[in-house]
Formats: C-alpha cells, structure tokens, sequence
C-alpha cells in the first residue's frame, strides 16, 4: 500500500465519519430518551392551556347569564352582586408561564377559580325559586351552556392532572432523571389541583 | 509482538471483571423502568363496542335495535359520523358526565382528524342520559342543542316508561341536527368523498423523499470523496451499506409517528369500531 492510497482511505473515513456520528448520535440520544421529558412538558402545558381556555369560556358566559337572571329575580341584589365579583376576582389573576410551577400563583389562581365556582352554584341555586326564569328558554340555553362548559373544565382538569403527573414522574424517575439532572435543570416540576373536582362543580339542578 | 499480547490479556481481564457489573447494572435499568408500565389508570369496565347500538342493559327490543342501527350507519355512510347509542347497567359510582366523557374517549368514537363521534348513553339504574359531542361536532350539536333534545324529545318518553321510545326520538332528533344546515352537509359529505390521504400526508411524503435523497446525496458525496484505489473503495462502500440501512429505520421511524397518530384505526375490516375520535366533554346530560 503507497502512503497515497492510505491518505485516500483515511480521508473516505474522516468525510463519512461526520454524517455517522451525527446519526449515531441522535438515534442513541433519541434512544435514551433525551425527548421525553420536553415532550412531557409540553403536553402538559397543551392540557393547561386546555383548562386555561374552558376557565375563560365560563367567565365570557357569566355576564349573560347574570342579565338574565336579574331581569327576572331583580331584588336577588346580594347573590348576583357576589357572582360578578367572584367573577373580577377570577379574571384578574395574572396567569403566565411560571403560574404551574410557581405553588403561591397556583393556589391563587384555584381559590380565584373556585371562589366564582361557588358563587355560580348560589346563583344557579337561587334561580331554582323563581318559575318563570326556569322557563325561560333563554336561562335554560345558557344553564345548558355553564353546565357544559363545568363538565369540560372538569375534563380539562382532569386530563392536566394526568399530563403532570406523568410529567413529574418522568423528572423524578430513572431513567428520564438523570437527563432532568444534567440537560433539563431549569425544567421544574409543575403544579396540580388540590380542590376536588366535586366541591369545584355547582350543585346540579333537578327539574 | 509481546507489548500488544500483554496489553489484550489485561483488556481481556478488564471484560471479565466487568461483565457481572455491567449486567447488574443492566438488571438494576431494567427494574427501575418495569413499574413505570405498571402505572397505568385504572378505568371502569366498559362494556364491549360491539356495534353501533350497544345495548348493555338490555332495554331495547331487536326491532328498534336494527332500526336505530340503520339509521346511524347511513348517516356514516353519508356524512361519516359516528354516532353510537349505548345502554349501561351501572355507571359505577361515577357521575354520567364522568362515565360518558370515558366511555367516548376508550371507544374512540368519531374520526381520528374530524372528531366527529356522538355518543348517546343512557344509564336506566341512575335514570340518567347524557348526549357526548365529539371536538368536531361541538359546533353544530352545542350544549344548548343537545340539553333541548334531551328536554324535548328524550326525557318526556322516558317519564312515560317507554325507553325505547326515547332513545329512538334522540337519535332521531341528533341525526337531524347533524343533518340541519345545508351547506353544512354538503361540505361535510364532500370532505367524506375525499380520498384517505389529505394534504398532511403529501407534505410528509415530500418530506421523507427530501430527507432520503438528503442522505443518499451526504454518503454518495463522502464515497466519492475517498475515490480512487480499489481499496479505499471498498473501505468506503462498506460504510456506505451500513449507513444506507441506518438512514431507512431512523426516516421511516419518524414518519411513522407523524401520519400514524391520526391515521384510520377504524371503520375497515370485518367489525365496526370506532375511528378514534375525541371528546373533551361537549354536550348535556338530564335526568328522570
């Protein structure tokens, strides 16, 4: 073998090896799960966002159903009062990223949350006295759409509950640990729902 | 000759010592990651889904059954909808919202990119109905809608004890708001007319062509890099075969998981099932 044959091959190697080892590289990473714990993160974040947006379509729906309420049960004034209030309260809580990771945000943000949940569950009870709203097909539209979106929020709740528990599973379990230990340290585990979902539900209405 | 003799018998040595240490480690792995499988939620015991009306608590008679059955299966045919009617014994302590958003979600009713399943369960024991709105269908058959169907058609039958009655005029009253609007249906039938593969599927086929001529091009370039001899041709061509057989798991693996997720699980084949359709808790439930 001349020394230019050997020159050729160790440059063949030295110009495959780039490509190889990038390859290499990103299946064993892959392999070792260096993805888990952003995919994870996001998915829990998609189902916050999920929570987050039912939350808002509850407090859209509010003003109407207090007009319609008040149109027919007038002198209601303290019960109505404590809705649009809760309802205030809810709205200007301030909620951004750090909010699940941050316990203080979240707790505010669940009283907040829970406090108009309260509040609607009075008002919805109240309105049981007063026949003529009952039958008002405008209260019955809008009761249908406040007790769907409740269920929805119920479900949202529900399914980020279960995306952060897999989450903070994944960061305190081998062997997606041991990336959150060296790549993802500033990943920090994120909050849940501590108020059970029952007392967060207005009272049902039955007919 | 000696120094190189010397060197592998310590190597040698250094394998044996290892291996045992590298196996309990490997074991040590292999337990810690087994009860992560063991996690998984426990949901109730749904009953099968057999077909379009699952009648677990048996309170339909076989003509109503194939009558219901029929109409649920044009309307797929017609608009793919699935809408399936499901009777239970128990909803097994849980709230009806609770039950139907589950039972939806394991049965996967509706299509998997249109979500556009409905699903009408009826608990006799709980005297409880609810109407369960896929995402896609949201739109069109709105709490509003759905709490009035089962104000107006459904509960009043059931007051009288005639279940099947009910179920039947709900269904009705769901296939005909589904049906409403015409403009409506008539997109909704021509996306059903169009072939299985949508825009999304073209832009990763594109996609996976690119990334393969992407790396057929990287190893061409490098293979001829070295040139030249027959040796260092071979030396490269060996590398080249093994990286061409690398370059198709890692593409296909990718692409997989891009167009699997959202692909036809449903509707083929010999049974019915669901299309894999999902619900976040849309509709209205009632009681009796």
């Amino acid at each position: 073998m001349t020394s230019t044959t050997l020159d050729a091959v160790r440059r063949g190697v030295f110009r495959l090896r780039a490509p190889l080892l990038a390859m290499m590289a990103s299946l064993v990473l892959a392999g070792c799960g260096i993805n888990v714990i952003p995919t994870e993160e996001q998915r829990a974040r998609a189902a916050w966002s999920e929570v987050l947006n039912q939350y808002q379509r509850r407090a859209d729906l509010i003003p109407n159903l207090v007009e319609t309420v008040r149109g027919y049960a007038s002198h209601e004034r303290e019960v109505l009062e404590q809705v649009t209030q809760a309802r205030a309260r809810a709205t200007s809580i301030q909620v951004n990223a750090d909010t699940i990771t941050d316990p203080e945000k979240f707790r505010q943000f669940q009283e907040a949350q829970s406090g108009l949940s309260s509040a609607l569950g009075r008002l919805i009870a109240v309105s049981e006295a007063y026949p003529d709203l009952k039958a008002s097909q405008n209260f019955l539209a809008l009761q249908s759409q406040i007790e769907g979106t409740e269920n929805r929020i119920a479900i949202a709740r529900r399914d980020y509950i279960e995306a952060v528990r897999v989450y903070n599973t994944e960061l305190k379990t081998f062997p997606s640990m041991l990336w959150a230990m060296t790549f993802y340290r500033s990943y920090k585990p994120m909050e849940t729902f501590t108020i059970s979902e029952e007392q967060m539900r207005p009272p049902t209405v039955k007919f | 000759m000696a120094a190189p003799g010397a060197a592998a018998g310590k190597d040698g040595q250094g394998a044996i010592v290892a291996r045992p240490v590298l196996a309990a480690l490997l074991a040590f792995a292999v337990a810690l990651l087994l009860p992560l499988a063991a996690l998984a939620q426990a949901s109730p015991a749904f009953p099968a889904l057999t077909g379009r009306v699952v009648d677990a608590a048996g309170v339909l008679d076989p003509a109503t059954r194939a009558r219901i059955d029929a109409k649920l299966a044009a309307q797929e045919a017609k608009a793919t909808d699935q809408v399936v009617v499901a009777t239970v014994p128990s909803l097994e302590g849980r709230s009806i919202e609770d039950y139907a958003n589950r039972l939806f979600r394991a049965w996967q009713i509706g299509q998997a990119r249109k979500n556009n399943g409905v699903l009408l369960l009826v608990a006799p024991a709980e005297r409880k109905v609810r109407i369960e709105a896929g995402y896609g269908l949201e739109g069109i058959l709105t709490d509003a809608v759905a709490g009035t169907i089962i104000r107006n058609a459904v509960i009043p039958a059931f007051r009288g004890g005639d279940m099947a009655g009910g179920i039947e005029k709900g269904t009705d009253a769901v296939i005909e708001i589904l049906n409403l609007d015409p403009d409506e249906a008539r997109v909704r039938a021509r996306r059903a007319a169009e072939p299985a593969v949508e825009d999304d599927d073209w832009f990763n086929i594109v996609l996976l062509v690119l990334l393969l001529a992407f790396w057929f091009y990287i190893f061409w370039r490098a293979s001829r890099g070295g040139g030249g001899p027959p040796t260092a041709g071979r030396r490269v061509q060996r590398g080249r075969g093994r990286g061409g057989a690398m370059a198709g798991p890692v593409t296909t693996w990718d692409w997989g998981g891009e167009s699997r997720g959202g692909g036809w699980s449903g509707g083929g084949g010999g049974g019915w099932s669901g299309g894999g359709g999902s619900s976040g808790g849309g509709g209205a439930s009632g009681g009796w």
